[in-house]
């Protein structure tokens, strides 16, 4: 059962259309809102004129910042003080008078439709005094502008961790090699499916509200609703319906929800929203926007002594929920998978007038396994050796593990180079290097890249404490509740909250793993905080190696209970009972045996159970996990470069990871194909533009390049299985790894196959004008064919 | 995503159609396939008042051979056009390039009279024409005329059909065996070409000199007046690509910058030519 390749129990009705999204949800007397947003990035707001807009037909109300202001008790959240002196602007749903980025809600249109509303808002005549926009994050840093006068200051924080300063500075002097790398990762807009939306429907009595979000975050949004609206938190429902992806976007607590809340209740009607494809582009957060120096430090034959990297991270506009952390959960990971003995890392986050950034699937480990695979490539060319050669010599060894990093990290397992070995293997690695060398002998124009990189990155967050060391606000549990109900089938409660990965198949898997029972006996509920009223939700990679393990653990003290009744019943000893096929058995009489489903009923019944014994079958388990989980793997991935138009082609990719045992190898490979090509977009593909006034200038999908099938070649997929020690699945998160790896993978191949015109680096993403921009300063010439 | 209000007529014929038009003069916008108005309608880009659809007046969906030429009806579908048994041997690049149009879904609503009448120069079809040298018959209140394409394409976006006028035709020579290519040169599969290059060399017969038309190049689609006349007195692939952006006049946008298209042109019509047997 674990281990099969069970298909989705949800996909049928998703692709039939049965699935409701916030969009498809008919909510009569509802009232439509449509955001009047900022043109300007930076720009003071004078008066608001709404006149002309009321006098539309449908037109209700027109709200501004002023008008809204007393509607909540705080302003919106952000749960991560990173340090004690972090800086965090004011940041209210509605602008009160300042634009700090292009898309920032300055009134608020409700309407009795969409259409209505949607008219209305170019009708809202507001008087904008622009202000000189900080674009450029490096500008930024440099304070000549400051965006939140309260402030003082664009830089936000520095986040330093400096093990050993002093063994950092001998290991930079004694090097034999030093590597100093610049890398920029460009904003990327998440670009789910599904845009966001919101429904707030007030309770007809008692002051209850329910809370329909395309969000990842149900549990968290039901406590942020309180403390910013002010409801208490017992009168909020909060569902999540059919969610159309996330990647992190639909982690957070966004402005249009809080308004939702805050006229739903001052109206006394439902009220509603629905983000275009375009306003996604600077509403909902952005990705990465991170500028990175990295320094490595080796001895002659390239065995890395010492790593030290500084960052500025761009935070847009405002802080939203984990803005100033993302950064942080890439911190300890830029010596990689490498044996590295000293460590220096520090962050700025600084202000931007752009629109915030926030988690966006891999949430800094990407940035950090960049960096890393980047630079040792950089180090093998340094000291003249293979890609290939330069990790072998660095890996962390099986037996080192547990490994203690430098970094400050216990790695709790792993085994490197069989990854790398098997990737190798896939791509066909010496027939590639010798036709690369062929097609440079023959002097072709069709260059060919090979780029690898070897990743391990920290997921499943996360162990409670930890956070509390990080100043996280939250704990990193998770809670699941089993039910074997009387008539024998399932119920579990999860905590987190699917929007994509396949929870129910999987939860199902392990379920009747345990148990020994059909999956398709067992019914997972989630996202409904009236149904699963305790959870952390869906991020981080952390529903399986949290959630998933905490279901495991509730089927168990269910199993456990169940045989309590049935020795008590069956007149036997529980060690004489053994379960076999969903059936509790005296071992070597399996005439004398109990069906889980007779012993539900007898739970249930309650006329015949163990002295002090409560009736019915349930569990609720809550897990903490005592450390994060550490999956791993090589990618290998072969592009071709046309000299001549600077086109690169993804031909071939292998992928060989590791997330310990699997338990549905279909929906892993699902999630390393997904993150895969997210990683690969970024390298090639996708990025936001700005233009120098801070409009952002590809909001929508004919210009915001997200890569279709048809760009991608298949991948070749491999695995090895070393079990987490960690939790009783021996699992670990695999949603985040394909886009961890694959930026580094496809950015080394393309490096690679320019290398002999000595090109050591290409700008993000490489499209075809900047690798031939790149081609021509490499060679010192014009165009090539003049 | 969400358009301005607009009424909506149905044109069951290409009379009513003009009836329809000749009513509602400048504020009326013919709808086709809707591939182009409806997303341009959608970021407000376009208003049009009163849409009239033309999408089921069937008497323009046809292909067929007259006179030594090949005729096609204005609404037919980029995908029947790619499936064309006749233009796929009598006009090859025609059909080819009717089949690399956007996506499935594009080539099953989009016609080949609607992406020629928006007047794109992002679109691959005006191309193939320019270099087909393809004659389009319009009708109007007052009848039918015949228009030579270098006469069709007058400005960005903007052509030589009068407000009342439906196209309603188009006419390529057969070009059986002459030699051709079509080069698209994009990012993504679905998107429209950076830049792209039609070209199809005389065969003696139908196509009397050598055409190529460029995707992308200037504000209308446009010639490669020089690759043409290169070619003409005798030039090598090599040489006659080395005017490729003679008299172009490359946009500016996040996909490429004008030097860049200009370098493209030049790679992608040698490329063309070589192809095609030049």
């Amino acid at each position: 059962m674990i281990g099969d390749r069970l298909l989705r129990k949800e996909d049928a009705r998703l692709v039939t259309g049965e699935a409701r999204y916030v969009d498809d949800l008919q909510i009569p007397g509802a009232l439509w809102m449509a955001m009047v947003r900022s043109p300007f990035a930076h720009a003071r707001i004078g008066s608001i004129d709404a006149s002309a807009a009321l006098s539309m037909p449908g037109v209700q109300h027109v709200f501004t910042g002023p008008d809204l202001r007393d509607a909540w008790i705080n302003p919106m959240p952000c749960a991560w003080q990173v340090t004690e002196d972090m800086k965090t602007p004011e940041h209210w749903p509605v602008a009160i008078d300042k634009a700090n980025f292009g898309g920032e809600i300055v009134a608020v249109v409700v309407a009795d439709s969409r259409y209505a509303a949607a008219d209305a808002v170019d009708a809202v005549v507001v008087d904008y005094d622009p202000l000189t926009p900080v674009v450029d994050l490096e500008e930024a840093a440099s304070d000549q502008v400051v965006i939140h006068d309260a402030l003082g200051s664009n830089r936000s924080y520095t986040w330093t961790l400096a093990p050993d300063p002093a063994a950092l500075d001998q290991a930079f002097a004694d090097a034999a090699h030093v590597v100093r790398e610049r890398y920029v990762h460009q904003r990327l807009i998440p670009a789910a499916m599904e845009p966001r939306g919101v429904a707030v429907v007030p309770s007809p009595y008692g002051g209850d509200i329910t809370l329909y979000s395309a969000t990842q975050i149900p549990h968290i949004l039901k406590i942020m609703t309180t403390a910013t609206c002010g409801v208490p938190e017992h009168k909020v429902r909060v569902v999540a319906p059919a969610v159309g992806g996330g990647f992190g976007s639909k982690l957070d607590v966004y402005a249009e929800e809080l308004v939702a809340v805050a006229l739903a209740q001052r109206l006394g009607v439902p009220t509603r929203w629905t983000e275009t494809r375009s306003e996604a582009g600077v509403a909902t957060i952005h990705g990465r926007g991170v500028i990175q120096e990295m320094e490595m430090a080796a001895d002659a034959d390239g065995r890395i002594t010492g790593v030290r990297a500084k960052v500025l991270s761009d935070m847009g506009a405002y802080l939203q929920l984990v803005t100033p952390g993302i950064q942080l959960l890439g911190a300890f990971l830029f010596a990689g998978v490498y044996d590295v003995p000293t460590y220096h890392f520090e962050c700025t986050g600084v202000f931007t007038n752009r629109t915030p950034t926030d988690a966006y699937r891999g949430a800094g480990r990407p940035e950090a396994t960049y960096a890393v695979e980047r630079t040792v490539d950089a180090l093998a060319r340094a000291v003249g050796i293979d890609p290939v050669e330069i990790r072998r010599r660095n890996y962390v060894q099986a037996d080192q593990f547990p490994y203690q990093s430098a970094g400050t990290l216990l790695y709790d397992s792993g085994n490197y180079e069989p990854t790398l070995d098997q990737a190798l293997e896939l791509i066909g690695y010496d027939q590639l290097r010798a036709e690369q060398q062929r097609r440079r002998d023959a002097g072709e124009t069709k260059h060919l890249g090979i780029g690898i990189s070897t990743y391990v990155e920290m997921c499943g967050l996360a162990p409670s404490r930890v956070l509390a060391s990080l100043n996280y606000a939250a704990g990193g549990w998770e809670a699941a509740t089993v039910r074997i109900l009387p008539t024998g089938t399932v119920q579990v409660v999860s905590g987190t909250t699917p929007h994509g990965q396949g929870h129910e198949t999987s939860w199902a898997q392990i379920v009747a793993d345990r148990l020994g029972i059909d999956p398709d006996m067992v019914e997972v509920l989630h996202s409904d905080t009236a149904i699963s009223p305790v959870g952390m939700d869906t991020y981080g990679s952390r529903s399986l190696p949290v959630g998933g393990v905490a279901v495991a653990m509730a089927t168990d003290a269910v199993l456990t209970k169940a045989r309590l009744i049935a020795a008590h019943q069956l007149e036997c000893a529980e060690d004489d009972l053994e379960l076999v096929d969903g059936s509790l058995q005296v071992v070597g009489t399996p005439t004398k045996a109990m069906t889980l489903q007779e012993v539900a009923f007898e739970a249930f019944s309650a006329h015949n159970l163990p002295d002090g014994m409560e009736p019915n079958l349930h569990a609720q388990v809550t897990y903490d996990p005592p450390n994060f989980t550490f999956p791993f793997g090589t990618h290998v991935a072969v592009v071709e470069i046309d000299e001549e138009t600077g086109q690169v082609d993804l031909v071939d990719y292998a992928a060989v990871d590791d997330c310990g045992n699997q338990v549905n190898p279909m929906i892993v490979e699902g999630q390393i194909h997904g993150g895969i090509v997210q990683g690969a977009a970024q390298a090639l593909w996708e990025e936001a533009v700005y233009d120098a006034d801070g409009t952002l200038r590809n909001p929508t999908l004919v210009d915001y390049c997200v890569p279709s099938a048809a760009e991608l070649p298949n991948f070749r997929l491999g695995s090895t299985v070393t079990p987490s020690p960690t939790n009783p699945l021996g699992v670990k998160g695999i949603g985040e790894a394909g886009t961890i790896a694959a930026t580094p993978t496809v950015i080394n191949a393309v490096v690679d196959g320019l290398s002999h015109l000595g090109v050591t680096d290409i700008t993000m993403p490489a499209t075809p004008e900047r690798v031939w921009s790149t081609i021509q300063a490499a060679r010192g010439t014009g165009e090539v064919d003049q | 995503m969400i358009p301005a209000g607009f009424d909506y007529q149905r044109a069951s014929s290409v009379d009513e159609a003009i009836a329809l038009l000749t009513e509602h003069g400048e504020d009326a916008k013919l709808l086709a396939g809707g591939h182009s108005l409806l997303p341009l309608m959608k970021l407000r880009l376009a208003v049009p008042a009163v849409l009239i659809d033309i999408g089921r007046v069937d008497e323009l969906a046809y292909v067929h051979a007259e006179d030594g030429e090949i005729r096609i009806g204005a609404l037919s579908r980029h995908h029947d056009l790619a499936g064309s048994e006749l233009l796929r041997d009598q006009v090859p690049l025609l059909a080819e390039v009717a089949g690399q149009v956007g996506d499935p879904q594009v080539r099953h609503r989009g016609t080949i009279g609607g992406s020629i009448a928006h007047g794109d120069p992002a679109s691959d079809l005006p191309a193939v024409l320019l270099a087909l040298r393809a004659t389009l018959v319009a009708r109007g209140p007052g009848g039918t005329r015949e228009i030579l394409v270098d006469d069709f394409f007058s400005g960005f976006l903007e052509t030589a059909l009068g407000a009342d006028e439906v196209l309603t035709e188009i006419r390529v020579p057969a070009m059986a065996d002459a030699g051709w290519s079509f080069q698209k040169f994009n990012r993504r599969a679905q998107d429209w070409a950076i830049v792209g290059v039609a070209a199809v060399l005389s065969n003696g017969g139908g196509v009397t000199q050598p055409g190529v038309g460029l995707v992308n190049m200037a504000a209308t689609p446009v010639r490669a007046a020089g690759v043409e006349a290169a070619l003409g007195t005798g030039a090598s692939a090599t040489d006659a690509a080395a005017r490729a952006d003679e008299g172009t006049a490359p946009p500016d946008d996040l996909n490429a910058s004008p030097d860049f298209r200009r370098h493209l042109s030049r790679v992608l019509v040698r490329r063309a030519l070589e192809a095609a047997g030049a």
